[in-house]
Protein backbone atom coordinates (compact mmCIF):
# COMPACT_ATOMS: atom_id res chain seq x y z
CA UNK A 1 0.00 0.00 0.00
CA UNK A 2 2.75 2.38 0.17
CA UNK A 3 2.43 3.46 -3.46
CA UNK A 4 -0.95 4.36 -3.33
CA UNK A 5 -0.25 6.18 0.29
CA UNK A 6 3.03 8.17 -1.57
CA UNK A 7 1.15 8.43 -5.03
CA UNK A 8 -1.75 10.38 -3.63
CA UNK A 9 -0.52 14.07 -2.39
CA UNK A 10 0.62 14.35 -5.79
CA UNK A 11 -2.46 13.93 -7.71
CA UNK A 12 -3.96 16.53 -4.98
CA UNK A 13 -4.30 19.22 -7.38
CA UNK A 14 -6.55 17.61 -9.64
CA UNK A 15 -9.67 19.20 -8.15
CA UNK A 16 -12.53 17.00 -7.85
CA UNK A 17 -11.31 14.14 -9.24
CA UNK A 18 -9.23 13.77 -6.14
CA UNK A 19 -11.48 11.31 -3.99
CA UNK A 20 -12.15 8.83 -6.88
CA UNK A 21 -8.07 9.20 -7.88
CA UNK A 22 -7.08 7.83 -4.59
CA UNK A 23 -10.00 5.12 -4.12
CA UNK A 24 -8.54 3.76 -7.68
CA UNK A 25 -5.04 4.09 -6.65
CA UNK A 26 -5.67 2.48 -3.55
CA UNK A 27 -7.57 -0.36 -5.85
CA UNK A 28 -5.53 -0.50 -8.31
CA UNK A 29 -2.30 -1.11 -5.94
CA UNK A 30 -3.79 -3.58 -4.04
CA UNK A 31 -4.99 -5.43 -7.69
CA UNK A 32 -0.82 -4.82 -8.92
CA UNK A 33 0.06 -6.81 -5.38
CA UNK A 34 -2.68 -9.35 -5.12
CA UNK A 35 -1.22 -10.42 -8.86
CA UNK A 36 -2.72 -12.15 -11.69
CA UNK A 37 -4.87 -14.73 -9.03
CA UNK A 38 -6.66 -11.66 -7.13
CA UNK A 39 -9.64 -11.91 -6.47
CA UNK A 40 -10.55 -8.26 -7.58
CA UNK A 41 -13.23 -7.83 -10.31
CA UNK A 42 -10.83 -5.09 -12.48
CA UNK A 43 -12.39 -4.31 -15.82
CA UNK A 44 -9.24 -4.83 -17.49
CA UNK A 45 -7.64 -7.43 -19.35
CA UNK A 46 -3.98 -8.37 -18.66
CA UNK A 47 -1.55 -8.92 -21.15
CA UNK A 48 -0.45 -12.36 -21.35
CA UNK A 49 3.78 -11.49 -20.98
CA UNK A 50 3.37 -8.39 -19.05
CA UNK A 51 0.83 -7.23 -16.94
CA UNK A 52 -0.91 -4.23 -17.28
CA UNK A 53 -3.84 -2.58 -15.46
CA UNK A 54 -6.51 0.35 -16.16
CA UNK A 55 -9.27 2.03 -13.89
CA UNK A 56 -11.19 4.77 -14.99
CA UNK A 57 -12.24 7.29 -12.65
CA UNK A 58 -16.40 7.27 -13.92
CA UNK A 59 -17.30 4.62 -15.36
CA UNK A 60 -20.70 6.17 -16.39
CA UNK A 61 -20.78 10.19 -17.38
CA UNK A 62 -23.92 11.22 -16.24
CA UNK A 63 -25.88 14.31 -18.85
CA UNK A 64 -27.87 16.56 -16.59
CA UNK A 65 -29.17 20.16 -18.03
CA UNK A 66 -25.78 21.45 -16.77
CA UNK A 67 -23.68 19.21 -18.22
CA UNK A 68 -20.60 20.81 -20.32
CA UNK A 69 -18.59 18.25 -20.59
CA UNK A 70 -16.59 16.10 -17.90
CA UNK A 71 -12.90 15.55 -16.75
CA UNK A 72 -11.35 12.30 -16.78
CA UNK A 73 -8.67 10.19 -15.18
CA UNK A 74 -7.43 7.08 -16.24
CA UNK A 75 -4.90 4.84 -13.79
CA UNK A 76 -2.89 2.11 -14.98
CA UNK A 77 -0.52 0.56 -12.98
CA UNK A 78 2.31 -1.53 -15.24
CA UNK A 79 4.24 -3.74 -12.15
CA UNK A 80 7.10 -4.82 -14.06
CA UNK A 81 8.52 -1.31 -13.41
CA UNK A 82 11.33 -0.40 -15.37
CA UNK A 83 11.95 2.18 -18.93
CA UNK A 84 8.31 2.60 -20.54
CA UNK A 85 6.27 4.43 -22.07
CA UNK A 86 2.49 4.74 -22.49
CA UNK A 87 -0.17 6.07 -25.41
CA UNK A 88 -3.52 5.91 -24.23
CA UNK A 89 -6.11 6.40 -26.99
CA UNK A 90 -10.03 6.98 -25.92
CA UNK A 91 -12.48 6.00 -28.66
CA UNK A 92 -16.35 7.32 -28.79
CA UNK A 93 -19.05 5.55 -30.42
CA UNK A 94 -18.70 4.97 -34.35
CA UNK A 95 -20.37 7.25 -36.36
CA UNK A 96 -20.36 7.55 -40.20
CA UNK A 97 -19.04 11.77 -41.57
CA UNK A 98 -18.86 12.78 -45.52
CA UNK A 99 -15.88 15.09 -46.06
CA UNK A 100 -16.64 17.35 -48.84
CA UNK A 101 -14.67 19.33 -51.06
CA UNK A 102 -15.98 22.71 -52.55
CA UNK A 103 -14.48 23.96 -55.97
CA UNK A 104 -15.44 26.06 -58.59
CA UNK A 105 -18.08 25.61 -61.18
CA UNK A 106 -18.79 28.82 -63.67
CA UNK A 107 -17.75 31.19 -60.75
CA UNK A 108 -19.41 29.79 -57.74
CA UNK A 109 -18.25 28.01 -54.94
CA UNK A 110 -19.54 24.12 -55.12
CA UNK A 111 -19.46 21.24 -53.28
CA UNK A 112 -18.17 19.16 -56.50
CA UNK A 113 -16.38 15.87 -54.27
CA UNK A 114 -16.83 14.25 -51.23
CA UNK A 115 -15.77 11.21 -49.09
CA UNK A 116 -17.31 8.88 -46.72
CA UNK A 117 -15.58 7.87 -43.28
CA UNK A 118 -17.52 4.69 -42.01
CA UNK A 119 -17.66 3.86 -38.77
CA UNK A 120 -15.15 6.26 -37.33
CA UNK A 121 -15.25 7.32 -33.67
CA UNK A 122 -16.94 10.57 -33.07
CA UNK A 123 -14.08 11.42 -30.58
CA UNK A 124 -11.13 10.54 -30.40
CA UNK A 125 -8.56 11.09 -28.10
CA UNK A 126 -4.68 10.24 -28.03
CA UNK A 127 -2.16 11.18 -25.29
CA UNK A 128 1.15 10.07 -24.81
CA UNK A 129 4.14 10.91 -22.03
CA UNK A 130 6.43 12.03 -24.32
CA UNK A 131 6.77 12.81 -28.44
CA UNK A 132 5.54 9.51 -30.43
CA UNK A 133 7.96 9.72 -32.78
CA UNK A 134 11.09 9.29 -30.02
CA UNK A 135 8.52 6.27 -28.69
CA UNK A 136 9.02 3.51 -31.63
CA UNK A 137 9.44 3.56 -35.05
CA UNK A 138 6.89 4.54 -37.63
CA UNK A 139 5.98 1.28 -38.56
CA UNK A 140 5.10 0.10 -34.56
CA UNK A 141 3.24 3.82 -34.63
CA UNK A 142 1.31 2.89 -37.42
CA UNK A 143 0.32 -0.82 -36.50
CA UNK A 144 -0.52 0.13 -33.04
CA UNK A 145 -2.66 3.29 -34.50
CA UNK A 146 -0.69 5.38 -32.02
CA UNK A 147 -0.97 9.01 -32.96
CA UNK A 148 -4.38 10.75 -34.66
CA UNK A 149 -3.05 10.65 -37.88
CA UNK A 150 -2.24 6.60 -37.34
CA UNK A 151 -5.76 5.84 -36.54
CA UNK A 152 -7.30 4.05 -39.32
CA UNK A 153 -10.24 6.07 -40.61
CA UNK A 154 -11.79 4.07 -43.04
CA UNK A 155 -13.39 5.31 -46.54
CA UNK A 156 -15.57 4.13 -48.65
CA UNK A 157 -13.31 3.77 -51.92
CA UNK A 158 -15.85 3.06 -54.87
CA UNK A 159 -17.64 -0.17 -53.77
CA UNK A 160 -14.59 -1.44 -51.65
CA UNK A 161 -13.82 0.11 -47.97
CA UNK A 162 -9.86 1.13 -46.85
CA UNK A 163 -7.65 3.11 -45.44
CA UNK A 164 -6.08 5.35 -47.74
CA UNK A 165 -2.54 7.02 -47.14
CA UNK A 166 -2.37 9.20 -44.36
CA UNK A 167 -1.42 12.50 -46.67
CA UNK A 168 -4.92 11.91 -48.57
CA UNK A 169 -6.10 15.74 -48.31
CA UNK A 170 -9.82 14.19 -47.23
CA UNK A 171 -8.01 12.47 -44.79
CA UNK A 172 -6.06 15.26 -43.55
CA UNK A 173 -9.12 17.60 -43.62
CA UNK A 174 -10.92 15.45 -41.50
CA UNK A 175 -8.64 15.33 -38.76
CA UNK A 176 -8.09 18.85 -38.83
CA UNK A 177 -12.08 20.20 -38.87
CA UNK A 178 -12.53 16.89 -36.30
CA UNK A 179 -9.75 18.70 -33.88
CA UNK A 180 -11.11 22.25 -34.24
CA UNK A 181 -14.41 21.23 -33.17
CA UNK A 182 -12.44 19.82 -30.39
CA UNK A 183 -13.68 16.62 -30.83
CA UNK A 184 -10.61 15.04 -31.92
CA UNK A 185 -7.38 15.23 -29.58
CA UNK A 186 -3.54 14.70 -29.52
CA UNK A 187 -1.46 15.66 -26.50
CA UNK A 188 2.28 14.14 -26.48
CA UNK A 189 2.24 15.00 -22.85
CA UNK A 190 -1.07 13.72 -21.66
CA UNK A 191 0.28 10.86 -19.82
CA UNK A 192 2.55 11.51 -16.28
CA UNK A 193 4.01 9.00 -14.46
CA UNK A 194 3.12 8.99 -10.62
CA UNK A 195 5.07 6.61 -9.58
CA UNK A 196 7.86 4.24 -11.89
CA UNK A 197 4.98 1.66 -11.91
CA UNK A 198 1.99 3.88 -12.29
CA UNK A 199 0.95 6.51 -14.78
CA UNK A 200 -2.36 8.70 -15.21
CA UNK A 201 -3.61 10.02 -17.81
CA UNK A 202 -6.34 12.93 -17.85
CA UNK A 203 -8.57 13.88 -20.50
CA UNK A 204 -12.10 15.54 -21.15
CA UNK A 205 -15.01 15.21 -23.23
CA UNK A 206 -16.58 17.93 -24.68
CA UNK A 207 -20.24 18.95 -23.77
CA UNK A 208 -20.84 18.38 -27.82
CA UNK A 209 -19.55 14.55 -27.08
CA UNK A 210 -21.65 12.51 -29.01
CA UNK A 211 -23.97 10.02 -26.29
CA UNK A 212 -22.27 6.00 -26.13
CA UNK A 213 -19.89 3.75 -25.02
CA UNK A 214 -16.52 4.81 -24.73
CA UNK A 215 -13.48 2.82 -24.93
CA UNK A 216 -9.81 3.67 -23.15
CA UNK A 217 -6.81 1.89 -24.86
CA UNK A 218 -3.49 1.74 -23.59
CA UNK A 219 -0.31 0.63 -24.91
CA UNK A 220 2.62 0.20 -22.67
CA UNK A 221 6.39 0.50 -25.04
CA UNK A 222 9.60 -0.65 -24.20
CA UNK A 223 12.43 -0.24 -26.52
CA UNK A 224 10.64 0.99 -29.75
CA UNK A 225 7.79 -2.09 -29.50
CA UNK A 226 4.43 -2.55 -27.96
CA UNK A 227 5.11 -5.07 -24.63
CA UNK A 228 1.56 -4.82 -22.99
CA UNK A 229 -1.89 -3.14 -23.75
CA UNK A 230 -4.97 -3.58 -21.75
CA UNK A 231 -8.68 -1.80 -22.06
CA UNK A 232 -11.27 -0.61 -20.35
CA UNK A 233 -14.44 1.33 -20.92
CA UNK A 234 -17.21 3.95 -19.89
CA UNK A 235 -20.80 5.04 -21.16
CA UNK A 236 -21.81 8.87 -21.44
CA UNK A 237 -25.84 8.96 -20.95
CA UNK A 238 -28.19 11.53 -20.69
CA UNK A 239 -30.23 11.04 -17.10
CA UNK A 240 -33.46 12.47 -15.22
CA UNK A 241 -35.12 15.27 -17.45
CA UNK A 242 -32.94 14.82 -20.40
CA UNK A 243 -33.05 11.28 -20.88
CA UNK A 244 -37.28 11.67 -20.53
CA UNK A 245 -37.88 14.38 -23.00
CA UNK A 246 -35.39 12.34 -25.20
CA UNK A 247 -37.26 9.30 -24.45
CA UNK A 248 -40.78 10.40 -25.07
CA UNK A 249 -39.71 12.43 -28.26
CA UNK A 250 -38.89 9.26 -29.72
CA UNK A 251 -41.54 6.84 -28.48
CA UNK A 252 -44.47 9.17 -29.36
CA UNK A 253 -43.71 11.36 -32.21
CA UNK A 254 -47.00 12.71 -32.82
CA UNK A 255 -47.84 13.46 -29.29
CA UNK A 256 -44.66 15.19 -28.36
CA UNK A 257 -45.20 17.02 -31.97
CA UNK A 258 -48.86 18.07 -30.41
CA UNK A 259 -47.57 19.02 -27.24
CA UNK A 260 -44.78 21.37 -28.40
CA UNK A 261 -46.86 23.32 -30.99
CA UNK A 262 -49.42 23.87 -28.15
CA UNK A 263 -46.76 24.79 -25.61
CA UNK A 264 -45.71 27.55 -28.21
CA UNK A 265 -49.30 28.56 -29.03
CA UNK A 266 -49.51 29.34 -25.03
CA UNK A 267 -46.83 31.47 -24.72
CA UNK A 268 -46.87 33.20 -27.91
CA UNK A 269 -50.66 33.59 -26.25
CA UNK A 270 -49.27 34.43 -22.79
CA UNK A 271 -47.04 37.16 -23.69
CA UNK A 272 -49.17 38.95 -25.94
CA UNK A 273 -51.46 38.93 -22.62
CA UNK A 274 -48.58 39.94 -20.72
CA UNK A 275 -47.36 42.89 -22.82
CA UNK A 276 -50.71 43.94 -23.78
CA UNK A 277 -51.22 47.86 -23.09
CA UNK A 278 -55.26 48.86 -23.81
CA UNK B 1 -24.86 29.19 -18.37
CA UNK B 2 -25.64 26.59 -20.47
CA UNK B 3 -27.95 24.31 -20.89
CA UNK B 4 -27.98 20.93 -22.49
CA UNK B 5 -30.21 20.30 -25.27
CA UNK B 6 -31.39 16.81 -25.12
CA UNK B 7 -32.91 16.00 -28.13
CA UNK B 8 -29.54 18.21 -30.15
CA UNK B 9 -27.55 16.89 -27.47
CA UNK B 10 -25.30 19.70 -27.15
CA UNK B 11 -24.76 22.47 -24.22
CA UNK B 12 -25.50 26.10 -25.46
CA UNK B 13 -25.80 29.24 -23.86
CA UNK B 14 -28.78 30.37 -22.61
CA UNK B 15 -28.06 33.93 -22.80
CA UNK B 16 -27.58 33.80 -26.04
CA UNK B 17 -29.82 31.86 -27.23
CA UNK B 18 -32.50 34.30 -25.40
CA UNK B 19 -31.09 36.76 -27.33
CA UNK B 20 -31.16 35.66 -30.56
CA UNK B 21 -34.98 34.87 -29.62
CA UNK B 22 -35.05 38.54 -28.93
CA UNK B 23 -33.79 40.18 -31.91
CA UNK B 24 -35.08 37.85 -34.14
CA UNK B 25 -38.42 38.18 -32.56
CA UNK B 26 -38.66 41.97 -32.75
CA UNK B 27 -37.92 41.48 -36.50
CA UNK B 28 -40.67 39.18 -37.04
CA UNK B 29 -43.34 40.94 -35.42
CA UNK B 30 -42.25 44.02 -36.98
CA UNK B 31 -41.98 43.07 -40.82
CA UNK B 32 -44.29 40.00 -40.28
CA UNK B 33 -41.85 37.58 -40.99
CA UNK B 34 -41.53 34.05 -39.35
CA UNK B 35 -37.87 34.94 -38.96
CA UNK B 36 -36.40 31.41 -40.18
CA UNK B 37 -34.66 32.72 -42.65
CA UNK B 38 -31.96 34.66 -39.98
CA UNK B 39 -33.14 32.15 -37.25
CA UNK B 40 -32.02 28.87 -38.63
CA UNK B 41 -28.40 30.20 -39.82
CA UNK B 42 -27.88 31.98 -37.02
CA UNK B 43 -28.92 28.50 -34.87
CA UNK B 44 -26.48 26.74 -37.31
CA UNK B 45 -23.58 29.16 -36.67
CA UNK B 46 -23.94 28.83 -32.63
CA UNK B 47 -23.45 24.65 -33.25
CA UNK B 48 -26.64 23.22 -33.74
CA UNK B 49 -26.79 20.28 -36.70
CA UNK B 50 -28.53 21.66 -39.40
CA UNK B 51 -31.58 19.33 -39.09
CA UNK B 52 -32.24 20.23 -35.67
CA UNK B 53 -32.09 24.05 -36.16
CA UNK B 54 -34.56 23.89 -38.81
CA UNK B 55 -37.35 21.66 -36.93
CA UNK B 56 -37.02 23.67 -33.71
CA UNK B 57 -37.30 26.86 -34.90
CA UNK B 58 -40.70 25.75 -36.48
CA UNK B 59 -42.56 25.99 -32.74
CA UNK B 60 -40.43 29.29 -31.93
CA UNK B 61 -41.82 31.00 -35.21
CA UNK B 62 -45.47 30.01 -34.12
CA UNK B 63 -45.39 31.37 -30.85
CA UNK B 64 -43.79 34.48 -32.18
CA UNK B 65 -45.94 34.98 -34.88
CA UNK B 66 -49.06 34.02 -32.67
CA UNK B 67 -47.98 36.91 -30.16
CA UNK B 68 -47.71 39.65 -33.21
CA UNK B 69 -51.05 38.11 -34.69
CA UNK B 70 -52.90 38.88 -31.74
CA UNK B 71 -51.98 42.65 -31.70
CA UNK B 72 -52.31 43.21 -35.17
CA UNK B 73 -55.62 41.34 -35.14
CA UNK B 74 -56.48 43.85 -31.88
CA UNK B 75 -55.51 46.83 -33.96
CA UNK B 76 -58.38 45.43 -36.88
CA UNK B 77 -54.89 44.78 -39.14
CA UNK B 78 -55.44 41.00 -39.82
CA UNK B 79 -57.61 40.06 -43.10
CA UNK B 80 -58.97 36.77 -41.74
CA UNK B 81 -60.67 35.72 -45.22
CA UNK B 82 -57.15 36.45 -47.06
CA UNK B 83 -55.32 34.77 -45.26
CA UNK B 84 -58.20 31.25 -44.94
CA UNK B 85 -57.60 31.60 -48.71
CA UNK B 86 -53.83 32.16 -48.66
CA UNK B 87 -53.83 28.87 -46.55
CA UNK B 88 -55.85 26.88 -48.90
CA UNK B 89 -53.31 27.25 -51.69
CA UNK B 90 -50.44 27.01 -49.55
CA UNK B 91 -51.70 23.52 -48.74
CA UNK B 92 -51.40 22.29 -52.42
CA UNK B 93 -48.58 24.48 -52.80
CA UNK B 94 -46.76 22.64 -49.77
CA UNK B 95 -47.55 18.97 -51.21
CA UNK B 96 -45.74 20.13 -54.39
CA UNK B 97 -43.18 21.81 -52.64
CA UNK B 98 -42.59 18.20 -50.99
CA UNK B 99 -42.17 16.29 -54.34
CA UNK B 100 -40.06 18.99 -55.84
CA UNK B 101 -38.03 18.67 -53.22
CA UNK B 102 -37.46 14.82 -53.51
CA UNK B 103 -37.11 15.01 -57.37
CA UNK B 104 -34.21 17.91 -56.62
CA UNK B 105 -32.59 15.11 -54.33
CA UNK B 106 -32.68 11.97 -56.88
CA UNK B 107 -31.28 14.92 -59.45
CA UNK B 108 -28.44 16.10 -56.81
CA UNK B 109 -26.86 19.47 -56.06
CA UNK B 110 -29.66 20.57 -54.00
CA UNK B 111 -28.06 23.24 -51.90
CA UNK B 112 -27.02 24.33 -55.00
CA UNK B 113 -30.51 24.73 -56.09
CA UNK B 114 -31.52 26.34 -52.69
CA UNK B 115 -28.70 28.90 -52.85
CA UNK B 116 -29.10 30.32 -56.00
CA UNK B 117 -33.26 30.32 -55.89
CA UNK B 118 -32.83 32.04 -52.52
CA UNK B 119 -29.95 35.08 -54.36
CA UNK B 120 -32.28 35.13 -56.90
CA UNK B 121 -35.53 35.53 -55.06
CA UNK B 122 -34.07 37.81 -52.23
CA UNK B 123 -32.10 39.98 -54.64
CA UNK B 124 -35.36 40.48 -56.91
CA UNK B 125 -37.64 41.27 -53.84
CA UNK B 126 -35.54 43.46 -51.89
CA UNK B 127 -34.44 45.23 -54.96
CA UNK B 128 -38.03 45.93 -56.27
CA UNK B 129 -38.94 47.05 -52.46
CA UNK B 130 -35.93 48.85 -52.15
CA UNK B 131 -36.41 51.15 -55.12
CA UNK B 132 -40.36 51.45 -54.54
CA UNK B 133 -40.36 52.55 -50.86
CA UNK B 134 -37.52 55.04 -51.79
CA UNK B 135 -39.59 56.64 -54.92
CA UNK B 136 -42.93 56.67 -52.20
CA UNK B 137 -40.26 58.99 -49.22
CA UNK B 138 -39.06 61.25 -51.92
CA UNK B 139 -42.41 61.84 -52.78
CA UNK B 140 -43.63 62.57 -49.77
CA UNK B 141 -40.33 64.65 -49.10
CA UNK B 142 -41.27 66.93 -52.14
CA UNK B 143 -44.43 67.52 -50.40
CA UNK B 144 -47.03 65.31 -52.94
CA UNK B 145 -49.61 63.41 -51.37
CA UNK B 146 -48.53 59.41 -50.90
CA UNK B 147 -49.97 57.08 -53.63
CA UNK B 148 -51.52 54.31 -51.43
CA UNK B 149 -52.77 53.37 -54.48
CA UNK B 150 -52.24 53.34 -57.81
CA UNK B 151 -55.08 54.65 -60.27
CA UNK B 152 -55.83 52.69 -62.81
CA UNK B 153 -58.34 49.05 -63.93
CA UNK B 154 -56.84 46.34 -61.79
CA UNK B 155 -54.00 44.39 -63.12
CA UNK B 156 -55.47 41.53 -65.26
CA UNK B 157 -54.89 38.32 -62.67
CA UNK B 158 -57.37 40.55 -60.36
CA UNK B 159 -60.39 40.69 -63.18
CA UNK B 160 -60.60 36.94 -62.69
CA UNK B 161 -63.98 34.98 -61.85
CA UNK B 162 -64.68 34.25 -58.73
CA UNK B 163 -64.81 37.38 -57.24
CA UNK B 164 -64.55 38.67 -53.72
CA UNK B 165 -64.12 41.28 -50.84
CA UNK B 166 -61.79 41.33 -48.54
CA UNK B 167 -62.79 44.00 -46.35
CA UNK B 168 -60.12 44.78 -43.92
CA UNK B 169 -57.88 44.41 -47.21
CA UNK B 170 -60.24 47.15 -48.62
CA UNK B 171 -59.75 45.10 -52.08
CA UNK B 172 -62.63 43.23 -54.11
CA UNK B 173 -60.40 40.45 -56.49
CA UNK B 174 -60.52 37.32 -57.40
CA UNK B 175 -59.63 34.43 -55.33
CA UNK B 176 -57.63 32.53 -58.14
CA UNK B 177 -54.99 34.96 -57.78
CA UNK B 178 -54.81 34.71 -54.01
CA UNK B 179 -55.09 31.04 -54.00
CA UNK B 180 -51.95 30.89 -56.71
CA UNK B 181 -50.19 32.76 -54.34
CA UNK B 182 -50.40 31.01 -51.25
CA UNK B 183 -49.31 27.67 -53.16
CA UNK B 184 -46.16 29.74 -54.37
CA UNK B 185 -45.31 30.81 -51.16
CA UNK B 186 -45.95 26.55 -49.72
CA UNK B 187 -44.21 25.50 -52.65
CA UNK B 188 -41.20 27.62 -51.99
CA UNK B 189 -41.09 27.06 -48.18
CA UNK B 190 -41.26 23.60 -49.02
CA UNK B 191 -38.42 23.49 -51.53
CA UNK B 192 -36.15 25.98 -49.46
CA UNK B 193 -37.25 25.47 -45.89
CA UNK B 194 -38.20 28.72 -44.61
CA UNK B 195 -41.61 30.24 -43.79
CA UNK B 196 -42.69 32.53 -47.00
CA UNK B 197 -43.12 35.24 -44.82
CA UNK B 198 -40.38 37.73 -46.77
CA UNK B 199 -42.22 36.15 -50.28
CA UNK B 200 -45.44 36.77 -48.98
CA UNK B 201 -45.72 40.60 -47.81
CA UNK B 202 -44.01 42.12 -50.60
CA UNK B 203 -46.61 40.13 -52.94
CA UNK B 204 -49.25 41.37 -50.64
CA UNK B 205 -48.36 44.98 -50.78
CA UNK B 206 -47.51 45.32 -54.70
CA UNK B 207 -49.29 42.71 -56.27
CA UNK B 208 -52.96 42.49 -54.31
CA UNK B 209 -52.36 46.21 -53.45
CA UNK B 210 -53.15 45.37 -49.77
CA UNK B 211 -52.39 48.03 -47.12
CA UNK B 212 -48.75 47.10 -45.88
CA UNK B 213 -50.01 46.65 -41.79
CA UNK B 214 -52.78 44.70 -43.24
CA UNK B 215 -50.32 42.69 -45.10
CA UNK B 216 -47.99 41.70 -42.18
CA UNK B 217 -50.66 41.22 -39.56
CA UNK B 218 -52.26 38.54 -42.08
CA UNK B 219 -48.41 37.12 -43.18
CA UNK B 220 -48.13 36.43 -39.72
CA UNK B 221 -51.55 34.81 -39.21
CA UNK B 222 -50.45 32.22 -42.30
CA UNK B 223 -46.72 32.06 -40.23
CA UNK B 224 -48.62 30.58 -37.25
CA UNK B 225 -50.55 28.38 -38.94
CA UNK B 226 -48.07 26.76 -41.16
CA UNK B 227 -45.59 26.68 -38.62
CA UNK B 228 -47.61 25.18 -35.92
CA UNK B 229 -48.37 22.37 -38.10
CA UNK B 230 -44.52 21.85 -39.44
CA UNK B 231 -43.45 21.37 -35.53
CA UNK B 232 -45.92 18.30 -35.62
CA UNK B 233 -44.74 17.46 -38.83
CA UNK B 234 -40.80 17.45 -38.16
CA UNK B 235 -41.28 15.73 -34.29
CA UNK B 236 -43.71 12.98 -36.20
CA UNK B 237 -41.02 12.50 -39.36
CA UNK B 238 -37.74 13.01 -38.14
CA UNK B 239 -37.59 13.43 -34.40
CA UNK B 240 -35.93 16.62 -34.51
CA UNK B 241 -37.51 19.09 -32.55
CA UNK B 242 -35.86 20.26 -29.60
CA UNK B 243 -38.18 21.52 -26.88
CA UNK B 244 -35.81 22.92 -24.60
CA UNK B 245 -33.98 24.70 -27.13
CA UNK B 246 -37.34 25.71 -28.85
CA UNK B 247 -38.80 26.93 -25.31
CA UNK B 248 -35.39 29.31 -24.64
CA UNK B 249 -36.06 31.09 -28.28
CA UNK B 250 -39.87 31.14 -27.43
CA UNK B 251 -39.29 33.09 -24.79
CA UNK B 252 -37.06 35.92 -26.08
CA UNK B 253 -39.05 35.72 -29.19
CA UNK B 254 -42.67 36.28 -28.10
CA UNK B 255 -41.44 39.12 -25.95
CA UNK B 256 -39.10 40.52 -28.97
CA UNK B 257 -42.16 40.40 -31.40
CA UNK B 258 -44.33 42.28 -29.38
CA UNK B 259 -41.80 45.63 -29.43
CA UNK B 260 -41.33 44.77 -32.97
CA UNK B 261 -45.32 44.58 -33.50
CA UNK B 262 -45.51 47.98 -31.70
CA UNK B 263 -42.49 49.27 -33.76
CA UNK B 264 -44.07 47.93 -36.81
CA UNK B 265 -47.56 49.77 -36.37
CA UNK B 266 -46.07 53.14 -35.55
CA UNK B 267 -43.23 53.46 -38.18
CA UNK B 268 -44.69 54.85 -41.80
CA UNK B 269 -45.28 52.46 -44.24
CA UNK B 270 -43.22 53.20 -47.17
CA UNK B 271 -40.39 52.99 -44.28
CA UNK B 272 -41.04 50.06 -43.19
CA UNK B 273 -41.09 48.61 -46.82
CA UNK B 274 -37.50 50.29 -47.36
CA UNK B 275 -36.24 48.75 -44.49
CA UNK B 276 -38.17 45.26 -45.33
CA UNK B 277 -36.32 45.32 -48.79
CA UNK B 278 -32.63 46.45 -46.98
CA UNK B 279 -32.96 43.25 -44.93
CA UNK B 280 -34.49 41.20 -47.41
CA UNK B 281 -31.56 41.81 -50.00
CA UNK B 282 -28.72 41.45 -47.24
CA UNK B 283 -29.72 38.24 -46.48
CA UNK B 284 -29.97 37.71 -50.45
CA UNK B 285 -25.93 39.30 -50.23
CA UNK B 286 -25.25 37.08 -47.87
CA UNK B 287 -26.15 33.79 -49.29
CA UNK B 288 -25.06 35.10 -52.85
CA UNK B 289 -21.22 36.28 -51.11
CA UNK B 290 -20.85 32.58 -50.32
CA UNK B 291 -21.34 31.56 -53.06
CA UNK B 292 -18.97 33.79 -54.89
CA UNK B 293 -16.25 34.40 -52.11
CA UNK B 294 -13.13 31.65 -51.85
CA UNK B 295 -14.26 30.00 -48.94
CA UNK B 296 -11.73 30.10 -46.08
CA UNK B 297 -11.71 26.35 -46.08
CA UNK B 298 -12.49 24.45 -48.90
CA UNK B 299 -13.43 21.16 -46.83
CA UNK B 300 -16.38 20.90 -44.73
CA UNK B 301 -17.30 17.79 -42.98
CA UNK B 302 -20.78 16.48 -41.99
CA UNK B 303 -21.93 13.70 -40.05
CA UNK B 304 -24.06 12.04 -41.93
CA UNK B 305 -27.47 10.76 -40.24
CA UNK B 306 -27.87 7.20 -39.93
CA UNK B 307 -31.47 5.86 -41.60
CA UNK B 308 -33.84 4.75 -39.51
Amino acid sequence: MTRAGGAAPRSAGCGRALPIAVRALVALAVAALAGPGGAFAMDAVAAAPERLVLSISQPEVRITSSFDGADLVVFGVAPDGGDFDVVVTVRGPAEEFATWRKSRVMGLWVNTESRRFLDVPAFLSVQSNRPMERIAGPDVLRSEQAGLARNVLVQRVGTDFSDVVQSDPFRVAFLRIRQAEGLYRENEAGVSFLAPDVFRSDFAIPGTAPIGRYTVNAKVFRDGRMTAHAATEFTVKKTGFEQNVAQFSQDHGWLYGCLVALGSLFIGFGANILFRRE
Amino acid sequence: MTIYLPIAELPVSVFSIFLMGLAVGFISGMFGVGGGFLMTPLLIFSGVPPAYAVASVSPYMAASSLSGALSYLRKGMVDLPLAGMLLAGALIGTLAGVFLFLWLRTVGQVDLFIRIAYTVLLGFIGTIMLLESMRAILRGRRGQPPLVRRPGPHAWFMRLPLKMRFRRSRIYISVLPVIAMGAVVGLLGAALGVGGGFILVPALIYMLRVPTQTSVGTSLVLTLVTMAAATVLHAEANRTVDAVLALILMLGGTVGAQFGARAGQTVRAEHLRLLLGLLVLAVGLRVASDLVATPADPYAVTAVEAQP
